[in-house]
């Protein structure tokens, strides 16, 4: 449990964030009133079995789901506080969202893909053009920017979804499992690149997964949420030099802490 | 029972070759094929249970005719009427339905709300209301204008809802977390992802909104193809009927084939592109 106090300088400060959806059969709670705390440059994942709440928790963040009670601060500007409706426009404006499917319009050639949420803000044609060359060389897509998404494969779509949740430089990267569409192998290579893009650009990054392997490889912080009801159950500190290589799955440090979670997650 | 696969069999990087039977080529086979069997057939039939002219006339009879009525006048003066009572028809059907299917598709109370009206407009016989449409608009073009726009009308609110329903959610996701404003978000992803429903219902109204216009000229006024057709039967010419009929078809398949042929060119990236919707 973080410490119950105005921070100064979390990236972001979720207080007393809960969600109950109703149905017809009654009220859900999919969230219980939960507290965390996330650093500037900080890689936390959170970490559960389907049910437990970390989808909505992120998607809550996103501004996609209003929580039903507590308030989440993005740096120092409110996206919910207690009772709102709508999240605020400017807190949303520092985040990127990746989604689970990456989400490309099939009709938009790969560089308008990246560079879609420059447009109707006032970004001229030859800036957005040039972002979305500048993030396509960063994500290793430059050979594909007149490409129409359906000529790619699934790990490159993802990370064309990637450069689009960069493209307007936000200071806090959110992925929705990212990478669970994918096969094991595209897997593990879409981690490491995660590592890396992570380490060269200092994003804040909440990373949504059930993996537990990809969890404690990628995370500074791993957040471990409980079935339904979700609550936060456990936070374990992952403190691997970096870069990590992908060998770092076979050390007995890793499977410890592996044996740990997995514990927790009633796996065992 | 397996057959022995040879070394240089495996190796070989197989090349899918596309069968001619594939190509649209054979379409240029097997039309004009099937097109004379069915003439033949025709033929046949009036010789071998010697069926009278009047009730139908033999296929060189029709041919003759149509040679007749393609080199008088009457035949492009009735193309024009209807060519344009269709396209008019047409374009209000598609504006208004288009628009209207965007906002249903949008507000699903609404939706809710008028889809017993919207079903009701379609049920009623239309055939029945011409009279009635005679009566309010007259005899000339714009009672048939809108008889096309009414059968046309519907079919392309409908994809048009469809198509706004068939958005990804996860699109509409993403509209909302790069903040997207409301325009943009009908620009980008409204228009855009429902066009291939939009122009199924296109292609299926065109061909209602010939129809309509066909039928409108049939029950009144002395203009078009469909008053032709009605003139050549007064006239018990019933080879000069079946001649207008095959104008009309002719007609028909031209405006579906421009309708096609946007399609392809509009939504490249959809699998639909390169096969039109069958009727």
């Amino acid at each position: 449990m973080s410490a119950d106090t105005m921070t100064g300088g979390a990236a972001i400060s979720i207080k007393g964030v809960g969600k109950e959806y109703t149905t017809d059969a009654g009220p859900v709670r999919a969230l219980t009133p939960t507290d965390l705390e996330i650093k500037p440059r900080e890689f936390v994942v959170l970490l559960g079995p389907s049910g437990c709440g970390k989808t909505t928790l992120l998607r809550m963040l996103g501004g996609l789901i209003t929580p039903t009670e507590g308030t989440i601060t993005i740096g120092d500007k409110l996206l919910y506080s207690e009772g709102d409706t709508r999240p605020s426009r400017e807190a949303l404006g520092s985040l990127g969202f990746v989604f689970q499917q990456s989400t490309l319009m099939p009709w938009r050639k790969i560089w308008k893909n990246i560079a879609l949420p420059l447009e109707g803000k006032g970004v001229g044609r030859k800036e957005r053009r040039q972002r979305a060359e500048e993030l396509a060389e960063m994500m290793g897509l430059a050979g594909f920017l007149e490409h129409l998404p359906r000529a790619l494969s699934g790990g490159m779509q993802q990370r064309v979804a990637i450069a689009r949740a960069l493209v307007h430089r936000p200071s806090i990267l959110l992925m929705d499992e990212p990478f669970g569409a994918l096969d094991a192998m595209t897997r593990d290579r879409m981690n490491s690149m995660l590592q890396q893009l992570w380490m060269d650009t200092g994003k804040t990054t909440v990373l949504v997964t059930h993996s537990i392997s990809e969890a404690v490889f990628l995370a500074d912080r791993v957040v471990l949420l409980s079935q339904r009801p979700g609550r936060i159950q456990d936070v374990v500190e992952i403190d691997f030099p970096r870069p990590r290589s992908l060998d770092i799955v076979k050390t007995p440090q890793f499977g410890e802490i592996v044996q740990h979670l997995r514990k927790q997650l009633g796996e065992v | 029972m397996s057959t022995p696969v040879r070394a240089s069999e495996a190796t070989r990087p197989r090349v899918p070759r596309r069968k001619w039977t594939d190509s649209s080529l054979l379409l240029w086979i097997t039309t004009p094929l099937l097109l004379l069997v069915f003439i033949a057939a025709w033929k046949a039939y009036t010789v071998l249970f010697g069926v009278g002219e009047l009730m139908l006339p033999p296929p060189e009879t029709v041919g003759a005719a149509l040679v007749e009525l393609m080199q008088g006048s009457l035949i492009y003066e009735a193309i024009k009427v209807t060519l344009y009572e269709t396209l008019v028809g047409f374009a209000l059907a598609a504006v208004i339905g288009v628009a209207l299917g965007i906002v249903l598709g949008k507000a699903r109370r609404l939706e809710r709300v008028l889809s017993p009206f919207l079903v009701a407009t379609q049920v009623v016989p239309k055939v029945a209301i011409v009279p009635l449409f005679l009566l309010w608009f007259g005899f000339g073009t714009t009672s048939k204008i809108f008889m096309a726009a009414i059968i046309a009308f519907f079919v392309m609110m409908q994809n048009t809802i469809l198509g706004i329903r068939s958005i990804e959610p996860g699109h509409r996701d993403l509209m909302r977390v790069i903040q997207a404003p409301w325009w943009k978000r009908v620009i980008s992803l409204d228009i855009p992802s429902s066009l291939p429903y939009v122009l199924t219902g296109v292609e299926l109204g065109i061909v209602f909104a010939i129809t309509g216009a066909v039928v409108g000229e049939y029950l009144g006024g002395d203009e078009g193809l469909g008053a032709l057709a009605t003139m050549m039967l007064a006239g018990l010419r019933t080879d000069m009927l079946f001649a207008v009929v095959i104008v009309m078809t002719v007609l028909g398949f031209l405006l579906y084939a421009v309708t096609a042929a946007i399609r392809r060119f509009a939504i490249p990236w959809h699998e639909s592109s390169g096969r039109p919707t069958s009727l």
